[in-house]
Order: C-alpha cells, then structure tokens, then sequence
C-alpha cells in the first residue's frame, strides 16, 4: 500500500498528491511516469512523476480528475493509501548541451512541464516558460513555474490572465524576437504538442514532446502505447514517454487515444461509485 | 489386471454452447472412482519412457500405481517430488508431445491419460490438504533474489526456499503469478490455484514484492551490491509482442494479444465491478497458431463477438497449440482459417479497423525450424469482416534487464545466454531461466529451468 503525505487542490478539477514511495522516490528523474491503481478494481493508469523527495522517500502526482480512475485518487484523503504506484517508468529526459530551452505547458501539462523546467534551471540552463490556459480560474503551478524560469510567460485563450492567445503565438513572436532556443519541450493536449511540433519546423528547432497514449503495465509488455515516430512503431513505455515532435504521427496518437470513449461516456452516466454507492 | 480399454476416461467438460459464454473452468476433472479406472490403463513399464518425455522427470508409473490404489495422498507426495505446480502442468503443458507422447499405451490406442491424473491428484491434494501450509524451513542466512514470478521464477523459489535461504521475487505487475494470472485465461487455469501456489511460498518464508520493475526501480547489480543479495536468478520470460508491421497495425481495434490478454485476464474486464475496459466487437481476427491465439480467441468469444476467426499461415498440423485447447476451440465456436497470411488490416474511415485482408498459402519445403514454409499464392487475396484484430505471433524477451546488466550476454533474438548444465549466465552468481533463455516455450520446461538453477545456486553458494 502507497500512502498519500499530502494533498492540495490546485483549482477546481487539478489535484496534487505527495505519495510515499521510497524506491520510485530513488531513482525517479524528470520526464518519467509512474502506474497507479488506486484499488483491487482499478485500472492501471499513467501519470508523469511531477516532482520527488528522495529523503523524505516521496513522489508527487499532478493530475485532472477527467475519468473515472483519476476521480477515485482525487477522492482520496491525507492520510489514506491507494495498492498499486509502480515506477520510475520510461526514459529520462535527454537534455544534451542545452543552454537555452522554451518548455512549454498547456494546461495540466504544466504539471509534467514544471519537473523538466526544475531541473534545466538546475543545470543552469536559461529556460523560457511559456505556459497556456484555457481562463484565469484554471491557472495552477504559477509560483513554482517562475521560481525556475528565466522568463515566465502566461497566456490565456480568453485573455482573462495574462496574454491573450495560445502558446503557439507567443513562442512564435519570442522566436521570430531573436531568441535562438537549443530545443523546445512542450508537454500539454495532443494537438497543443502537434501545433508547436509544426511552429518550431521551419527554424528547425529540436521539440520534444511528452506523449501520452493509453497503457496498461507500462513496461513494454502489451504495446498498447505504441506510435508511430519517424515511420517506426515505438513503445512509449519504454521508448518514451519523449519523443521528436517533428516525427510524431500525432494524429494517429489522438485516434488511439479515442478507442474506450464510448466506455468512458457510458461509465460517466451509470457507473455506481463504490465509495459513495452513488452513480458518478 | 489392467484395464485393457483404447480410449482415455473421458473428462467431464461444460457444453461448449454454455461455457462459449463464462470464463468458468472448461474441464472440470474427474471423480476419484474416474481417476482409478484411468490409472488403471498404466501397464507400469520397466523402462517408464514417460518419464523421459517428462521436463522435470516426475515419477508417473509410481504416482499412477498410487492413484490405482486409492491412495491419492501418497501419489501427491510422489509427483511434488520433483513438480511443484502439478495443478498447473496438468491442465497447461502439451502432453501430447511430452510424456502421453512417450506412452506405450499410445501405440495401439490413446495414451493414458497423465495429465488428468497428475491433475485429479494435485486438486484432491487441495480438496483435503489445502490448508496446510508448509513449515517454514530453518534459515542458512544467505539472500537470493528472483527476477520474475512466473512458472521459472516460483519453481526456482520453492526448491531454493526448500533449502533454507531468504529468498526475495521482485515482480513487475501487482500481482504475482506472471503468464499464469495475465496470460492463460480463468476458464482454462483458475487463478485461485496459482493463488494458492504463491501462499504456500509464502509460508515457506518467500518474500513477493510487487510493483518493482528491475531494470527500472532497481538494477541486478544493486541487487548484489546494495541488497546483499548473495546470488540472482533472472525468470522474467518473453514478454514482449511482435507485430506483423503491415498497413494498418495502429487502427483503433488492433491489439497485441498480451494485451488483449492482460486486459482481460489480470485486470478482469469482463467482470462488470472492474474498471479496466475492453472493445466490445463482433467480429474478431485472431491471427497465430499458439495457445496464446486460441486463449485470445476463446476470450474474444465469450465477451460476446458473433464472430471468431484463427487466422493461420500453416496447416493445422503444423499449429503449436495444445490439441486440446484446438479441439475445444473448434467445439465452442471458433472458425479456423488455415493458410491464410493477413497482408493489410483495412480502415473504416474514421480510424477503426473494417476488415483484415489475407493471401492464401501454400506450404512448400521445410525451413530451418523444419516445419514447411508458406509459400503465397498469387491473386488469391480475399477480405474478412472484422472489427477487431489480435496479433499473436509470438513474443521476446524484454530488453530492460539486458540493457541495464552489464556483461550479461545474449543471443541474437534478445535471449540470455546461459551454461546448459547449470542455467549460470555470463555473469557469475545470476543464474536464469524459462522464456528469458528459451524464447516463448511452456510452462513445463520453464518450471524445470527454474528447479535446475536452484540446484546449481545452491552448489554455487555453499562453496562460496
């Protein structure tokens, strides 16, 4: 059993959790995911280690409660345990002789965008943050975020915070201003991560995406995960989660991403909750 | 005097219309006064060829005179002197290419029927003596970790915690048992018995950790270094899917069967409590001969797809699949398209898979595996109607231990190299065995990989 040490809710649908886990907490490194299952009916589900502790032996989730399996470890109190965290799973992020990096984060992206940006600025690496929200009241992580950044840009897509815009409009006027960046990481919805793959082509940027297709063990087992990157199937389990967003099937990605969603709307409507006996 | 009878005692079995429906437990075993007929059969040869055809050589004349008598406790003790899992390898391993291949009885006639009866006498063992747990023997102080948790990895814990040491299984998944509980399905090994093979480890003071991916989490040599383990046994098997690399291979409806598998089996998503989903189809390709494919298939039956078909590059006799398993298949529903090779599996439109086109074949001379190679036939595609498509052709070893060791060696399909006689790898004090060295084999020979190494770990560390 995994127990939570904290839980805060960043705003309405984003919750953090702070999970003990000596042996992930040893060895996690930015860019890596771990496999939780909250109970002995849960389904396995990946979520990107966002920050660790390896002397308290922690590890901290951050994650949108969209399905079901996300809003049973939201339910989740202090104090309480959840069966199943494996991990550290995946490859570390490269980051090669950067100097100069924009990471990018759309919304609950930010989450896995702020471990990679933390540990840039750690390496003393000039980092731009440049992170987009869809409004003000979802915004989440921005005192962590500017903590690590040289620059912190924040747009919204209503202007209600911060620019008006998409993330892609600001990293192409900061681009098109002279800022010659070594790479772009961008870590947000699919086609937030397709569009800066296609802004970054033309100046020949490298861009490293984080993907995330649907999983099961996480460990190279089943290939459901699997994308085609550069015309190859590639595990995102193990070869992953990055990977070059220049060649990236992104569409391919969000189709297989769609399999279970009549499932999931299905489940949405008559699923019973087995901690409240209540329909979710 | 014998019983002279040709045929083997039939085995009560659900109907295939009603059990095409459940994943309960197909053959349902037989009755003690069954398995005294059938024990009967056994002519107790002086030369016992069965036991030659028998991986781990267990003493089947001597267990079968046993169960003639009556005296099931005693055949119980005979066989688990050398098979651990005989509830297991009674209901998975392919008899009738290993010891009712060797039977004399088989010459004029059906073999007798030894899988059963190591069965009958394994579930009677539980039936009356499943509660008592074995002692916990008296500790020698050394540490010894196991990589893995399927059949190599429990067979090898057992005899190693037989002996006295601290033995440790670190495994992967939440749950221990490996192609026992994510891949061989409920309706053909009920995961109670694996359950209850895991606790008995247990009690003989066998720690199971869970959720440690070794390679990952830990690597072999801070096993050794920083753990304190005295000596390794790598059983983490071939887990690791191929795919055919045809068009089409990443539409929506297209799965490894490992994970169509594991979704079912280890994550139960045909139970509607679970939360793990899986496609509702009517129409399901499985393309292989293996019994991964007729698992797969016989799954995709019973959640319900109208249509189920085996898709099959070689003839029937050339299929890997255990007889039984293809005979129960075929009972329960499941059409078998033979020398048919899928080419390109076919898009609805909107990212869905509509169809598998195929090619016929036909066989020509035999490969180096000695089995004859397709040939395909020109002009001969044809589609089939389907909407969904399980490859199961095979798996290999995964990369992930090799790829953090060093010096430990491997062939060229990934394969970890071992000494024959003592399973030792190119590293001295890691032993392995079971899929990791073989390739995908069976359970069987995989067990006996576990049992050789543990005798050899055992030499290595009392002279250490």
């Amino acid at each position: 059993m995994f127990k939570i040490v904290s839980k805060k809710e960043l705003n309405e649908a984003v919750t953090m959790l702070e999970i003990e886990a000596p042996f992930v907490a040893k060895k996690a490194k930015a860019g890596q995911f771990i496999i939780f299952r909250v109970d002995e009916y849960s389904e396995r589900v990946p979520l990107t280690i966002a920050d660790y502790d390896r002397e308290k032996g922690t590890v901290t989730v951050i994650f949108q409660k969209v399905g079901l399996s996300t809003k049973l470890l939201g339910a989740k109190k202090e104090g309480e345990s959840i069966t199943d965290f494996v991990g550290p799973l995946g490859v570390a992020t490269d980051y090669e002789n950067f100097k100069k990096v924009a990471v990018i984060g759309g919304g609950v992206g930010c989450a896995i965008a702020y471990p990679q940006a933390k540990a840039l600025h750690k390496m003393g690496v000039e980092v731009d943050v440049i992170v987009g929200f869809r409004n003000k009241d979802i915004v989440i992580l921005e005192d962590e975020m500017k903590a690590v950044s040289t620059n912190y840009y924040l747009t919204t897509d209503d202007g209600s915070y911060g620019e008006k815009g998409f993330v892609t409009d600001k990293l192409k006027s900061l681009i098109e201003a002279g800022n010659n960046y070594d790479a772009v990481i961008a870590i947000g919805p699919i086609p937030m991560m397709k569009f800066v793959s296609i802004a970054t082509k033309p100046y020949d940027i490298k861009t490293i995406v984080s993907l995330n297709p649907i999983m099961i063990d996480g460990t190279g087992m089943c290939g459901g995960c699997r994308v085609t990157v550069g015309g190859k199937i590639k595990f995102a389990c193990v070869d992953g989660p990055d990977f070059d967003g220049h060649k990236v099937d992104f569409d391919e990605l969000m189709n297989r991403n769609s399999i279970y969603k009549e499932r999931e709307a299905e489940e949405a409507q008559t699923h019973i909750c087995r901690l409240t006996g209540e329909k979710r | 005097m014998p019983n002279m009878n040709t045929t083997k005692m039939k085995m009560p079995e659900q109907a295939p219309d009603i059990r095409n429906k459940n994943f309960e437990e197909v053959a349902l075993g037989y009755t003690e006064q069954m398995a005294i007929e059938e024990a009967q059969r056994c002519l107790n040869c002086k030369h016992k060829p069965c036991v030659s055809g028998c991986p781990v050589n267990v003493r089947i004349p001597e267990f079968i005179a046993e169960v003639a008598k009556g005296e099931f406790l005693k055949a119980y003790e005979v066989i688990t002197t050398t098979n651990a899992l005989p509830a297991v390898c009674g209901r998975v391993c392919p008899q009738e290419s290993q010891c009712e291949a060797k039977c004399v009885r088989g010459v004029k006639g059906e073999p007798v029927a030894i899988g059963r009866l190591e069965r009958f006498v394994a579930d009677w063992y539980m039936e009356h003596h499943g509660n008592i747990m074995p002692q916990k023997p008296a500790s020698n102080g050394k540490k010894v970790a196991i990589i893995g948790s399927g059949p190599s990895g429990l067979a090898c814990a057992g005899d190693l915690a037989k002996l006295g040491y601290d033995v440790t299984i670190f495994e992967a998944f939440h749950t221990a048992g490996g192609v026992l509980v994510y891949g061989i399905p409920e309706f053909r090994l009920p995961k109670a018995i694996v359950q209850k093979e895991i606790d008995k480890l247990s009690a003989m003071g066998v720690n199971v950790m869970t959720n440690m991916v070794i390679g990952k989490v830990l690597s072999i040599d801070e096993l050794l270094e920083d753990m304190d383990f005295h000596a390794i046994f790598i059983g983490s098997g071939a887990g690791l899917p191929s795919f055919m690399g045809i068009e089409g291979e990443a539409l929506v409806g297209v799965y490894s069967a490992n994970e169509y598998l594991t979704r079912i089996n280890l994550m139960k998503s045909y139970i509607e409590q679970y939360d793990t989903p899986i496609k509702k189809s009517k129409a399901v390709a499985v393309v292989g001969g293996g019994n991964v494919a007729m698992d797969a298939a016989r799954c995709a039956k019973r959640l319900g797809a109208e249509h189920v078909y085996i898709v099959y590059r070689r003839s029937e006799v050339e299929m890997p699949a255990r007889l039984e398993e293809i005979h129960h298949a075929k009972e329960e529903g499941i059409a078998f398209h033979f020398l048919r090779n899928p080419v390109k599996i076919l898009n609805d439109g909107t990212g869905k898979v509509c169809g598998i086109e195929c090619q016929v074949m036909e066989l020509g001379e035999p490969d180096a595996s000695g089995r004859r190679r397709p040939i395909a036939v020109e002009g001969s595609n044809y589609v089939l109607d389907v909407d969904t498509v399980v490859m199961s052709i095979g798996t290999s070893p995964n990369p992930l231990i090799r790829s953090t060791t060093e010096g430990l060696e491997t062939n060229k399909k990934g394969c970890l190299i071992v000494n024959e006689d003592t399973n030792e790898t190119t590293r001295q004090g890691i032993y392995a065995g079971g899929d990791a060295v073989t390739g995908a084999a069976t359970v069987i020979l995989a067990m006996g990989a576990g049992k050789k190494a543990a005798k050899s770990i055992d030499e290595y560390l009392k002279n250490a």
